[in-house]
């Protein structure tokens, strides 16, 4: 079955979102991403969208739930490498991501998590 | 120039399927890239809604030109249950399906027109244009 790759750093891990989502991808990027927080004791999650030109609300409550779910795994979400023509659109469709962190690019994404997260190198308290 | 086309609504394939006609058809009317974007994300969820709320439909496509200025409207329609007080599905954080109910109002928002037609057990017809 299609699947959405989840690739483990040293520290994160790190999800590329290349194809048009649908439904059933998204319910399984849950379940792989929740149970590889669990099993690898990853404390920072970076989702990459930058290749996506195009952010609905179905994808938006997607990365919210992510957050959300992460959050509650006591791990951290950042999504990076938003592109200016989909950060436009998705403030004029009233969906600004609560209480999901956003960074520029992947390492930007990384260092955010390393500055917020005690106990990584240069991570707070 | 003015074409159109139908294609069908009935899956999650299918919305993807839509927003890569939606958006091959605004490059080809000249569109920028935020207006692209625009149009792609509003077809985006109006397709969806067809299908997860009206059991699926069609969409119509279809190319504008006034003489000044060239357009693009998307008419989605379906033969699902309706829509009983619109005005309440059009208000934003309104949701009967476990969404965020951003659907109907960010079309409206991401679009120059924007019309709605349904009537309770026999379905519903959405329709927006945006121009260049």
């Amino acid at each position: 079955m299609e699947s959405i790759p989840i690739l483990r750093t040293s520290e994160f891990l790190l999800v590329t979102i290349q194809v048009d989502m649908h439904d059933r991808l998204a319910m399984a990027l849950q379940e792989d991403l929740t149970d590889q927080i669990v099993r690898y004791h990853s404390r920072g999650v970076l989702i990459d969208i930058s290749s996506l030109e195009v952010v609905d609300s179905f994808i938006g409550r997607m990365i919210g739930n992510i957050a959300a779910m992460s959050r509650v795994l006591d791990a951290e979400t950042v999504v990076v490498g938003m592109r200016p023509a989909v950060a436009i659109t998705l403030v004029e469709l009233g969906l600004s991501l609560p209480g999901v962190r956003t960074a520029l690019s992947v390492d930007k994404g990384m260092d955010l998590l390393r500055t917020s997260l005690p106990g990584t190198p240069n991570g707070g308290s | 120039m003015s074409a159109e086309e139908t294609r069908p609504v009935r899956s999650s394939q299918d919305v993807v399927v839509v927003r890569q006609a939606v958006r091959a058809l605004a490059i080809r009317l000249g569109f920028s890239l935020v207006e692209q974007t625009k149009i792609v994300t509003a077809a985006s969820e109006l397709a969806r809604n067809t299908v997860d709320y009206g059991g699926g439909g069609i969409v119509r496509l279809q190319t504008l030109a006034d003489g000044r200025r060239v357009g693009l409207r998307l008419t989605f329609e379906d033969k699902g249950p309706g829509i009983e007080n619109l005005e309440l599905v059009m208000k934003d954080g309104y949701t009967s399906g476990g969404g965020l109910g951003l659907g109907l109002g960010g079309a409206r928002r991401l679009s120059n027109e924007f019309e709605i037609v349904s009537r309770p057990g026999e379905g519903t017809r959405v329709s927006i244009a945006r121009w260049r």
